[in-house]
């Protein structure tokens, strides 16, 4: 295979070129209502859980918005989106609607799994949204076999798979790191590094801590991206789509974000100070950066307040169907095992 | 409206807590993320942070406060523009209790208290016999690997979404020689040499067929596939259950399975009772050349994650096989390999060898049993060996592997469920030995069962 001519810088580490290209203000408006829209999913998520109406693990977004709303403008239809456990965020960017994934949330039967999945198992074909995968770097090796699936049937689909900095150190992500720079898969590797895995830093947890060379010896292309600005996303987005879609191969991408929640709903944060999550959010909050350019740029206040009204009533209409919905019906416990 | 702050659960199985701190004062500002108290549960300590956005209106429970239910009100929050005069307003946000699904009519007689909803049915399998092969249809006198090479080419060629991968397949003409002249006929796009990655390459395989591919991923061995296990069992078995529905995986997983000869325990296992353990998953254990080939095209075209056991042992093997343009054979159907009355031997891939002699031993002895060749491990054909059982009063199972919740262990439990009152003797195993597979050769072939061992075992049921 002859070795395509490499279009993207190739040295991995930080990137610090300047602020990020201007978006429109069609574009800051989308990425603050798309935004917008997974914060206040999560916030009704977090209180349906405190309510007893959600059980089990629930994983919460808040904080890393700007990672899949970047993303998710870079793409085109058809691309594939895969991730791990901490999936709302996705699903909604995948345009997933939020009452399907609310219902299943609460475990009933309008649920996108009909209730048989839960938080971290939900799916759409028809949005091109492959899960949601409960075992940690999982959905690295499956995310690779939709990116292979791509080349074998020749279309120009990208599949974007993204883990967590925990998730970076499975064995099964550098398999298939090897795999997809072997077959040159067109697939972009999200790290969505939020600074601890669970409980553990990636200071305790990993020996290169700068993820983007996590393909070095693979030679995959990394690069290291504000997580937090969302005009930075869609910027590498845009180089690292355009990578792939010209039979490059993969590419890694280092989103630095942070989780505001905690882990999992009980989690008791004795592993980072209230002050480091309170000078994130006020210093580098993703929805605060955009709705602060757009209020410079002249855009008033109470526009910007019907916005968050449009999206508290989506939230509060999933949150009212997935209370109400029925449970699944009891025949349910054997359909789906085999078709 | 005020909005009521309850007593979160902080954890799936909190039910009381501890108000310990509020961190909050009455008609203080508060902003959604603000943490505005702190409880202490069994576990630990934690953070009540607002989601919602006003004044702190009143403090309903104190600090200090211990057991407090969870979904209690603790708060009032009131939204811009509202004051003290408000806070007779907050509704007591009753949290809706899930209505539980509909019992079926016939039990539905409104009567308190409401019983459980029933346990559904479990679906019961049901196959198809095997295809009719016309009086006159030429028998090809293949091995056992020229039967599986002959399946995946016929399916390559039917249906351009299969293709195969694994360590070996391609370029090496396969590590037991399986794929040979597979890569000339299809080339490397559809025959693909893997890196020794099984963990990887058989996600990648999973991921490939739920993008709609039908992935055929090679093992060298079973052994080694339980580097991948996870990605067999929690991706391909799971996934379609686990979407409702909307996402299955297509996908054959093949190799060599059970003790080969004198490559000692790694590399000598029989993992027919661990894979058949899980729902979502077909276990495929043939014996036969022409159930071999027969099954593994069912395999290829059946819509679920399949688990296809080969015998190392039985590839050189020899058998006839109908030369027809498609021969099919159905997942889930046993097959009478020897009609007998007197004694059932059931058995399946490398046991039908023990089992088969053995019988042609019993009939010297004046005792017919007839053998029963499960073909498929799950779904598993109960009916063929109810019926089987019911005629003779008595049964063997036999398997290379473990006795310990083996599929042995299996069939004794269906025989005993569905035919207790037709058994005159209780069911005997014959099983490999309860040790890791040793190397040195007498070892070894004490460790594996024996024609004598079925003998013995169908004339003790028989009382002989």
């Amino acid at each position: 295979m002859a070795t395509p001519k490499k279009t993207v810088a190739k040295e991995s580490g930080q990137e610090k070129a300047g602020s990020p290209p201007e978006f429109s203000r069609e574009q800051e408006l989308k990425a603050l209502r798309d935004m917008l829209l997974i914060r206040r999913f999560e916030e009704k998520a977090g209180q349906l859980y405190g309510m007893g109406a959600i059980g089990g693990f629930c994983h919460l977004y808040i904080g890393q918005e700007a990672v899949v709303v970047g993303m998710q403008m870079a793409l085109k239809p058809g691309d594939e989106v895969i991730t791990g456990y901490r999936d709302h965020g996705h699903m909604l960017a995948c345009d997933m609607e939020a009452k399907g994934v609310m219902a299943e949330l609460t475990g009933r039967r309008g649920g996108y799994s009909r209730g048989k999945g839960g938080s971290m198992h939900m799916f759409s074909k028809e949005k091109h949204f492959y899960g949601g995968h409960g075992i940690v770097g999982a959905q690295v090796s499956l995310g690779t076999g939709l990116a292979f699936a791509n080349r074998y049937s020749g279309n120009d689909n990208v599949s974007v798979t993204y883990f967590g900095d925990g998730a970076a150190n499975q064995g099964q992500v550098y398999e298939s790191f090897n795999m997809a720079e072997l077959w040159k898969l067109p697939v972009i590797y999200v790290i969505e590094n939020n600074r601890y895995a669970m409980g553990t830093a990636v200071s305790r947890a990993s020996a290169q801590q700068d993820f983007s060379k996590r393909g070095v010896s693979f030679n995959i292309p990394g690069k290291q991206v504000d997580g937090m600005d969302v005009r930075a996303v869609k910027a590498a987005a845009d180089e690292a789509t355009a990578w792939c879609r010209g039979g490059n191969g993969p590419i890694i991408l280092e989103m630095q974000t942070y989780r505001y929640r905690g882990h999992s709903m009980s989690d008791p944060a004795k592993y980072r100070t209230r002050e480091e999550v309170e000078k994130v959010r006020h210093d580098q909050d993703p929805i605060e950066q955009v709705r602060n350019r757009l209020l410079a740029a002249g855009v008033s206040e109470q526009d910007l307040k019907a916005i968050d009204a449009e999206v508290r009533e989506i939230v509060n209409a999933a949150a009212d169907f997935a209370q109400h919905d029925p449970e699944p019906d009891p025949s349910e416990l054997y359909t789906d095992i085999y078709r | 409206m005020p909005i009521q702050v309850l007593m979160p659960a902080l954890s799936p199985t909190m039910e009381k807590g501890n108000l310990a701190k509020w961190l909050k004062k009455e008609g203080e500002t508060i902003k959604s993320g603000d943490v505005i108290a702190e409880i202490e549960t069994d576990k630990a300590t934690m953070e009540v942070e607002a989601t919602d956005e006003g004044t702190l209106g009143k403090i309903l429970i104190p600090e200090g406060t211990a057991d407090v239910a969870v979904n209690t009100p603790i708060a009032t929050i009131l939204a811009d523009g509202e004051s003290a005069a408000d806070l007779a307003k907050a509704p007591a946000a009753p949290v809706p209790q899930p209505k539980a699904a509909e019992a079926p009519a016939a039990e539905a007689k409104a009567e308190a208290p409401q019983p459980a909803a029933k346990v559904p049915a479990a679906p019961v399998s049901e196959a198809l016999p095997d295809p009719e092969i016309p009086a006159g249809t030429e028998m090809v006198t293949q091995t056992i690997r020229e039967a599986l090479r002959d399946a995946m080419a016929e399916e390559m060629r039917r249906d351009g979404d299969v293709f195969i991968m694994g360590e070996e397949v391609a370029e090496y003409q396969g590590a037991y020689k399986v794929t040979q002249g597979l890569l000339q006929e299809f080339g490397a796009r559809r025959v693909i040499d893997t890196p020794i990655t099984e963990h990887g390459f058989a996600g990648v395989g999973v991921g490939a067929a739920m993008a709609g591919l039908k992935p055929i991923v090679e093992f060298m061995t079973w052994n080694f596939a339980m580097q991948a296990i996870d990605q067999i069992i929690n991706s391909a078995a799971k996934t379609l259950y686990m979407s409702g529905g909307q996402m299955g995986c297509s996908i054959v997983f093949r190799g060599p399975n059970g003790a080969a000869a004198r490559v000692a325990a790694q590399h000598s296992q029989d993992y027919a009772a661990w894979y058949s353990q899980i729902p979502g998953l077909k276990v495929i254990a043939p014996y036969s050349a022409a159930d071999y080939k027969g099954l593994l095209k069912a395999a290829i075209r059946d819509p679920n994650p399949v688990v296809f056991l080969e015998n190392e042992m039985l590839y050189g093997h020899t058998g006839e096989v109908p030369k027809l343009p498609d021969f099919v054979v159905p997942i889930g159907k046993a097959r009478i390999a020897r009609a007998g009355k007197d004694v059932t031997i059931v058995s399946w891939a490398m046991g039908m060898s023990y089992a088969l002699k053995a019988a042609d031993e019993l009939a010297k002895e004046g005792i017919e049993a007839e053998v029963i060749d499960l073909r498929t491990i799950r779904p598993m054909d109960t009916e063929t060996i109810i019926n089987s059982v019911k005629k003779t009063g008595r049964a063997v199972t036999v398997e290379e592997g473990w006795q310990q919740s083996g599929v042995g262990s299996e069939v004794a439990s269906r025989i005993m469920e569905h035919a207790f009152d037709y058994l005159d003797a209780p069911v005997a195993r014959v099983s490999g030995k309860d040790v890791p597979m040793p190397y040195a050769a007498n070892l070894e072939k004490l460790a594996l069962p024996s024609v004598a061992e079925v003998v013995a075992a169908a004339k003790a049921v028989s009382y002989r």
